[in-house]
Order: structure tokens, then C-alpha cells, then sequence
């Protein structure tokens, strides 16, 4: 079989996505941005798991993608009804006026 | 039946669950519920009772020891091998006083069910009146010392409870029934110092406490007689054909009747039973042949030591570091028993609190003087009457005590103004008689005399506790112009007025007997059998202990014999005195108040326990006659019974009638009932004019019989000697002590060295020790803490960025201490 793309290619591409997405969750204020970029973490991580399994043709990376997308899932459900919350109580999803916790 | 024997625990604990159900109900019950309960479980008690003399009679005075279950080893220390178990004794003397106790307790019940009536206290009274039953119970059936004892000290208990019964009434009278109550612990704490002591001697000598032990038999001649070992029956003539139609009556009973050692052998053993026709025991069976001397009971033991020669190694007894002879330690062990019964028993020097003992309500020293409490020293005496048999010198002490007991009692009655004093003294002076013929050796008197008194003594007070009553609601009448005094809900309580008026004082009194025919006709007949009158129980029993007196000196040749014999027909004579002065002035001539004269007759729950009573004072002599009765009783079938337990009546023989001392007898009772009838009949009996209280005796009308009359009054000066030879000591001491405790103990004591001791100890760990050391510790700790978390929370901002480039470089880190390895190894 021929690999048209190599799997450096891919590990490349997940880097990027990954530092893009943690870059997101520690610069931006806005919650929705950084949810969105928890996602493309989630998503970055993914992409090395299935560029493995097809590197070295293990099933199990695939499996793997799934509870990550699964888990993914859950926590967007928990997450946005977090964030719905927030906004009700303060119409702001601004996360820097969130620092009560502040010692 | 051997196995009514079993039932003797139930005797002792259907009163005791009567107590408990009226203790925790009998507020909530109400009156009459409370004292159906109350009298109910006397009454089946005496039912118990009956069965089990039943089973007694039957069988030639039983005799069986029963260990109730789950009290084995009630007092048990193995390590020296003492072993006291909660036991009781089934024989003659356990059973007629058990029946004496429940019997003449249940008519009292019923008795004080009508007294009490309208107390706010009721229930209270009877869960006592049940407790004494329990306690006198446990007394008569104990079957060695130290169980006697807790009923000895639990009827002192109930005592002290019932003689300050009345502890909360107004006026003072509370505070002088409280001190009565008190007078009768003190002076029996005196007494039971000395039964303790002679306890700890009997244990010493005998190294156990048991009466006798199973299968013991108490009495080996008698024993024998019944099973037909005996050659001769002592020296009695008629006596042993009457004995030997015992034997008949009994050998056509059942085979297996169960006297002393029945339950011993079961086995027939038929090498000695063939003449007989049935299975008899074995001689080495009745004769204690198989006992050790070591494992006999205390009665046992005293006798193979008795019949030792004086000085017998065996009959050296060690005690610490001193040697007694067998003999000595004996007189020692009565002397000091003696001193007990002298307390509970009245006797001199300690009757003074019996007496005062009136103070509690009437059924209560109807109790006491009949049926419980002061039988319990003349029951010991009896019960312990092998040791007498072989302490000649304390016998004669404990018959010199008792008489010159009977003599003052007697004598002090005859001045009393107070209705129950003079039977209170009278039963002082009874006592006395008993104790005397306790110290002639002559127990079966004795306890004939216990019982015939117990029942005339019992109707006695109660016939004048219905006499008080009576008077009480005459005045209550009186007082309450058209008030019906009878009917009405109100207790005795409410009868200390503020008034000083007695219901008690016979000068109160006067004419009762057209009132009170019941209670009149009633008394009458204790007072004749009190008095000694043919053919009244009071005859029978009295002319058996001075018979015995007679023998003892004109055929014996007994000095004590002729003191106890003369003192003992002089209180006879006192005594018809006394009582014909009482009936004279309670029933006779006009009365002398008010109240007295619109006394109504007591109800039906008090009249029919006094007719009982008085029926049994007039047959009650018919148990223990000297000649048969046909068909009834056999000559002396009481003392045939209590012979069981009793060896030296087998080896005397029982006295035949003396009929020149029963005429004398009489002659003094009735030569005093003339005399005392010639002073003082009619309205005769107080003189003067005024107040009933200021009136007098028509003896201090003579200048010769004054004194003798004051002296009586005045109770001899007992009460004044011993206030001036202890009680005054005793609180010229408590003063002298009293300003110790304050001056020296507390001042200086208390206020300089312990107060400012431990002031200055305190104030030096106070402020050294717990400010500076302690303290600084604790705080210093608390102080570091805040310091470092104070700098620690700034990490803490609250934002979420923060936080996750914290997460990421921790990740990172993670991640280079991962690779590092393999990157150093490629």
C-alpha cells in the first residue's frame, strides 16, 4: 500500500492544531473561545492517535479516538450548560470576571 | 407430702411481689385495688404456709433442708471455703412461725384496711406491711445465721418505717413519731453489735453458719423413737402412750413419710425395716453415725462437743492469738446473743424503745408485738436451744433477764395513762415471761407462749387501735357539728388538731362499751387470756412456763427456779392489774369526753380480724394442752412437734399438770382483777373534776400507794437514766467536738493552710506555668501557620488562565521527565 501523505505530516499538522488550541484556552477571555479551543485540543490529540494507528495499523489509536470523542461529548454537554449558567447570572461570558476564587 | 416442703420459697416471695406491685402502682391504683393487692398476698402466703405445716405435722416435725433455684452459693468465698447458701429449713419451729407470721399478718391486713382508710399514704403502708411479712419470713426460715440476719435487720427496717409512718404530721407530733423511729434503730444497732459478734464466734468455733446440714437430724432420740428404735421414751408414762399412738398414726401412712432423714436414703433398706412391715431408715441414718463432726451443723456440733469431757483437745477452741475452752466460748456466744435479743425483744436494758414504738399507726404495733419483730430474739433463743443446753450459767442469765424483764414491764403498765403504752408494756412483760422460760430451758412454754401471746396480743391492739379510732371520729363528730365524722373522706392526718386532744389517752375514754360492743367483747377475751383465766389460751401457755419454774426449783432444787417462779406470779399478778384498770377505764363508767361519747362502732373490715382474733384467744391454749382432747389434739401435740428439733425436752420429758400452782395462779390473776376492780370500777377509774387530762389516778389518793404509783408513771426513770448516763455524754461531746471541727479544723485548718496552700500553688501555674509556657506554645504555633498561609494565598489569583498554564507547564514537565531518559539513552 502507498502512503500518499506521510504521518510526519500529520503529527505536524496535530502540533499546530494542539499549540493553536492551548494558546486559545490561555489568551482569550471569552468562554465560548475557550471552550472552543479545549475542543481543538481534544481534537489535535485525535488526529496523532489515528495518524499512529495508521502508521503502525493498530486498531486500538481508532478505538481510542472514539472515547476521546465520547468524553469530548459529555464534557460539551456538562460545559455549555456551565457556561449558559454563568451567562444567566451575569450576561458576560467574559472568564477574567470570574476570579471570586481569588486568595 | 415431703414435696409441700418445695413451695417455702413462694411463702417469702408472693408478699415480696405484692410490695413490689404496690412500690411502683399503688399511687396509680387507688385505695382499694392497692389493699386487695396488699392483703391478698398475706393471705396466700398463709394458705403457702398451711400447706407446708400440713406437710410438717405430718410427718413428725419435717425437718427438710430446700435451696430455692438460682441462689446456690449465696454468699461464697472459695478461696477459704466459705460457702453460705440462701437456704431454707422446713421443720416444727420454721413452720409454726411461719403460720403465727402469715396468719395473724393477714387478719392485720385486713385489719389496716379499714384503719388506713382515707390516708394519703395507703398504698405506702401496705407495700410496708408486706415487706415486714417478707423480712420476718425470711428470718424464721433461714437455715443458717447469716440469712436470719438480713430478715433480723430487715424487719428492724421496716421497723424504722412504719414507727415513723407518720413522720409528716403537724404540729410536732412528726417530729416526736420520727424520733421514735430513730430510738428503735439506735437501740437495736446496741443489740445487733452483739449478734454480729456471736455470729463471728459461731463461725469461729463451728467453721460454718448452717443450723444443721442435710440430713442431719436435730434431734436423734426423738428420731428414733418415731422409727421405732427406742427402748424407752425417757421417764414419762402417759406421755409415751400418747407418743406411741403418734407412731401408730404414722405407720399407717404412706411408707416413705419423710421425717428428719427420709430424703436422705430413698433405698429401702430391708435388713432393718422386716419387723416393721415397712421401709424404715437405717439407725446410722437418724443417729448422725455418718457425719463427721466437722460436717455437722452448728447445732450438731455443739452437741458431740457438749458431751466431751471439759478439756477434750477437740474442745479447745482457737481464737487468734488465745485458747478458750469449748464451754467459755459457748457462754460467750449466748451472752452476746443475748444482747441482741435483749434489743429486739425488749428485754432489759433495751426495751426502751418498744414503748415509744407506739408512735406508728395500730396495726403496726399490733404487728410487731404479735406476729413479727419481737418474736424474732425469742425465735432465735429457741432456735439456738442446743446452745443453751449447754451454757448453764448463760441459760440462768438469759431466765434472771427475763423475769425481772416480765416484772418491770408488768409493773410500770400499771401507771400508764396512754391505752397502747400499757399493752406495749405488757408485751415487755409477756416477752419477758418467754425469755425467762427460754433461760429454765423450757422452749416448748416458751413457744406456746409465743403463739397463744401473739394471737391476744394481736386482737389486743387492734381492739384498742379500733378504740382510737373510735374516739377519733367521736371528736371528729364533735367538731364537725352535723357532719357525719364516719363517712367522709379524711385521714388520720387530719386528725393531729391543733387542739391537744389524745385519742390515745385512756382519760379521754370512759363507757365505750355501750358504743363498741364488739370491740368491747372482743378485748374482753384477749384481756382474760392476757390475764391468765381459765380456760383462755393465755392459761395454758402461762401455767407451762410456771410449771416449769416450779420443777426447776422445788424438784431440781434450782435456785433460779424459785427467783424466776416467784417474779413471774408477781407479774401475773400485774398484769390481771393493769388490764382490769384498762378495761375498767376505756369501757366502763361515764365517759369522760365528748368524744368518747359519740364514738361509733369501727367498720365490718375490723371488727371481723378482732373476732377472729378472740375466738383464738380463747381456743388457741387447745394445741399443746396437758390432756387430751378427743379426737382433736393429743396431749401436748404442739410441744410433740417442736420436740423434733429439741433434744433435752426428749431427755426431760414433758411436766405434767401442776394443779396446786394452776389454783395459784389463778388465784393471783383473779385476787388482782378483784383488787383493781375494787379501785377502780365504774367512775371510779379517774378522779377529780376538770379537764379529763388533769385528772388522777384514785391510787395517788393515798399517800402510801403514791410513789409507787409516780414511780410506774414515770416508767421508773429508765428513759431519764439513760438520757443522763449517754445522751447528755454523748451531746456534751458532739458540743466539745463540734467547736474542734470549727475552731481548729475550719479555722485555722481549712481557712489558713488549705485555703492559702492552694491559692498560691494555683496562682504560681496559673500565671508561670499555663500563661507562659503553655499558652505562648499554643499561640506561637497558630501565629506560624497564618504568617505562611498569608503569602501562600496570593498563588491562588481566581483566574482561569492560570491555572491551565500551570496545568500545561506541569504537563510539560511531565512530559520532559518522561523523555529525558530515552533522549539520553539514543
Amino acid at each position: 500500500m502507498n502512503f500518499s501523505v506521510p504521518t510526519e505530516a500529520f503529527i505536524v499538522l496535530s502540533m499546530v492544531l494542539f499549540v493553536l488550541g492551548a494558546m486559545g484556552v490561555m489568551l482569550r477571555k471569552n468562554a465560548i473561545i475557550v471552550f472552543m479551543s479545549v475542543e481543538m485540543m481534544l481534537n489535535a490529540a485525535n488526529l496523532a492517535f489515528v495518524a499512529f494507528a495508521r502508521q503502525w495499523m493498530h486498531l486500538e489509536g481508532q478505538v481510542f479516538v472514539f472515547f476521546v470523542m465520547t468524553v469530548a461529548a459529555a464534557e460539551v454537554a456538562v460545559g455549555l450548560a456551565l457556561i449558559v449558567a454563568i451567562f444567566r447570572n451575569r450576561n458576560s461570558t467574559n472568564i477574567d470576571a470570574l476570579h471570586q476564587m481569588e486568595g | 407430702m415431703e414435696a409441700y416442703a418445695q413451695l417455702i420459697p413462694l411463702t417469702i416471695l408472693i408478699p415480696a411481689i405484692g410490695a413490689f406491685i404496690n412500690m411502683w402502682l399503688g399511687a396509680k391504683m387507688g385505695e382499694k385495688l392497692s389493699g386487695y393487692i396488699g392483703i391478698g398476698a398475706s393471705v396466700l402466703s398463709f394458705i403457702v404456709s398451711l400447706v407446708i405445716f400440713s406437710y410438717v405435722n405430718g410427718s413428725h416435725g419435717g425437718g427438710v433442708l430446700v435451696d430455692p433455684p438460682l441462689l446456690d452459693g449465696w454468699i461464697a468465698i472459695e478461696s477459704i471455703g466459705l460457702n453460705i447458701p440462701w437456704q431454707f429449713r422446713v421443720d416444727a419451729l420454721s413452720g409454726s412461725m411461719m403460720l403465727v407470721v402469715t396468719g395473724i399478718g393477714s387478719l392485720i391486713h385486713i385489719y389496716a384496711f379499714g384503719y388506713m382508710h382515707g390516708d394519703p399514704k395507703f398504698s405506702r403502708f401496705f407495700v410496708y406491711l408486706n415487706m415486714f411479712l417478707v423480712f420476718m419470713l425470711v428470718l424464721v426460715t433461714a437455715n443458717n445465721f447469716v440469712m436470719m440476719f438480713v430478715g433480723w435487720e430487715g424487719v428492724g427496717l421496716c421497723s424504722f418505717l412504719l414507727i415513723g409512718f407518720w413522720w409528716d404530721k403537724k404540729h410536732g407530733v412528726g417530729w416526736r413519731n420520727s424520733n421514735a423511729a430513730r430510738k428503735a434503730v439506735i437501740v437495736n444497732r446496741i443489740g445487733d453489735f452483739g449478734l454480729v459478734i456471736s455470729m463471728f464466734l459461731i463461725f469461729w468455733t463451728f467453721g460454718t453458719f448452717d443450723y444443721y446440714r442435710s440430713g442431719e437430724t436435730a434431734n436423734v432420740a426423738f428420731a428414733k423413737y418415731v422409727h421405732g428404735y427406742a427402748e424407752k421414751h425417757g421417764a414419762e408414762g402417759a406421755e409415751a402412750e400418747a407418743a406411741a399412738a403418734v407412731e401408730a398414726a404414722a405407720a399407717a401412712e404412706a411408707p416413705a413419710h419423710g421425717a428428719e432423714t427420709a430424703h436422705g436414703g430413698g433405698d429401702a433398706h430391708g435388713a432393718t425395716a422386716g419387723d416393721h412391715g415397712h421401709a424404715r431408715p437405717a439407725l446410722e441414718q437418724i443417729d448422725n453415725s455418718l457425719f463427721e463432726t466437722s460436717q455437722l451443723g452448728v447445732f450438731g456440733q455443739t452437741i458431740r462437743l457438749g458431751e466431751l469431757p471439759v478439756g477434750h483437745p477437740d474442745r479447745m477452741i482457737e481464737i487468734g492469738p488465745f485458747t478458750f475452752e469449748f464451754g467459755q466460748v459457748l457462754f460467750l456466744i449466748v451472752f452476746l446473743m443475748l444482747v441482741g435479743v435483749t434489743a429486739k425483744s425488749a428485754q432489759i436494758p433495751l426495751f426502751v424503745w418498744l414503748p415509744d414504738a407506739m408512735a406508728g399507726p395500730t396495726p403496726v404495733s399490733a404487728l410487731m408485738h404479735a406476729a413479727t419483730m419481737v418474736t424474732a430474739g425469742v425465735f432465735l433463743l429457741i432456735r439456738s436451744n442446743v446452745f443453751l443446753d449447754y451454757a448453764p450459767e448463760a441459760s440462768a442469765l438469759i431466765a434472771i433477764v427475763g423475769a425481772s424483764t416480765a416484772l418491770l414491764g408488768g409493773y410500770i403498765g400499771i401507771g400508764q395513762w396512754d391505752i397502747k403504752r400499757v399493752l406495749a408494756y405488757s408485751t415487755v412483760s409477756q416477752l419477758g415471761f418467754m425469755v425467762a422460760a427460754i433461760g429454765l430451758n423450757a422452749y416448748i412454754p416458751a413457744m406456746f407462749h409465743l403463739v397463744t401471746h401473739a394471737i391476744f396480743k394481736a386482737c389486743l391492739f387492734l381492739g384498742s387501735g379500733s378504740v382510737i379510732h373510735g374516739v377519733e371520729h367521736g371528736h371528729h363528730h364533735v367538731h364537725a357539728h352535723g357532719h357525719n365524722g364516719h363517712g367522709d373522706e379524711h385521714g388520720h392526718d387530719d386528725h393531729a388538731h391543733a387542739d391537744d386532744f389524745d385519742p390515745q389517752d385512756m382519760r379521754n375514754m370512759g363507757g365505750l362499751w355501750k358504743r363498741m360492743p364488739v370491740t368491747f367483747g372482743t378485748y374482753l377475751f384477749a384481756t382474760f387470756a392476757l390475764a391468765g383465766l381459765f380456760p383462755f389460751s393465755g392459761f395454758w401457755s402461762k401455767d407451762e412456763i410456771l410449771v416449769k419454774g416450779w420443777i426447776a426449783g422445788f424438784d431440781k432444787g434450782n435456785p433460779i427456779g424459785f427467783i424466776v417462779l416467784g417474779m413471774l406470779l408477781v407479774a401475773a399478778g400485774f398484769t390481771a392489774f393493769y388490764m382490769w384498770r384498762q378495761i375498767q377505764m376505756v369501757f366502763f363508767g361515764e365517759p369522760r369526753s365528748e368524744a368518747a361519747a359519740n364514738a361509733p362502732e369501727s367498720v365490718a373490715w375490723m371488727t371481723i380480724p378482732l373476732v377472729v382474733l378472740a375466738f383464738g384467744s380463747l381456743v388457741g391454749g387447745f394445741i399443746n394442752m396437758p390432756a387430751p382432747i378427743n379426737g382433736v389434739f393429743l396431749p401436748h401435740e404442739f410441744g410433740h412437734l417442736l420436740e423434733s428439733l429439741m433434744p433435752s425436752v426428749t431427755a426431760a420429758g414433758f411436766p405434767e399438770f401442776n394443779f396446786p400452782l394452776a389454783l395459784l395462779a389463778t388465784a393471783v390473776a383473779l385476787g388482782a382483777i378483784f383488787f383493781a376492780h375494787s379501785i377502780y370500777a365504774g367512775s371510779k377509774a379517774v378522779r377529780g373534776s376538770g379537764e379529763p387530762t388533769e385528772r388522777r389516778d384514785p391510787l395517788t389518793y393515798l399517800p402510801s400507794s403514791r410513789p409507787v404509783w409516780s414511780l410506774a408513771n414515770a416508767r421508773m426513770y429508765w428513759d431519764e437514766i439513760y438520757f443522763r448516763l449517754f445522751e447528755n455524754p454523748y451531746n456534751q461531746m458532739a458540743k466539745w467536738l463540734y467547736r474542734i471541727d470549727w475552731d481548729i479544723l475550719h479555722d485555722y485548718f481549712h481557712d489558713t493552710v488549705l485555703y492559702k496552700g492552694y491559692k498560691s500553688v494555683g496562682n504560681l501555674l496559673a500565671r508561670g506555668v499555663d500563661v507562659n509556657v503553655i499558652d505562648a506554645t499554643v499561640l506561637g504555633v497558630g501565629r506560624l501557620t497564618r504568617a505562611a498561609s498569608s503569602r501562600m494565598r496570593t498563588l491562588q489569583t481566581g483566574y482561569v488562565r492560570t491555572y491551565a498554564v500551570g496545568l500545561l507547564l506541569g504537563v510539560v514537565a511531565v512530559v520532559v521527565v518522561m523523555l529525558l531518559p530515552l533522549i539520553q539513552n539514543s
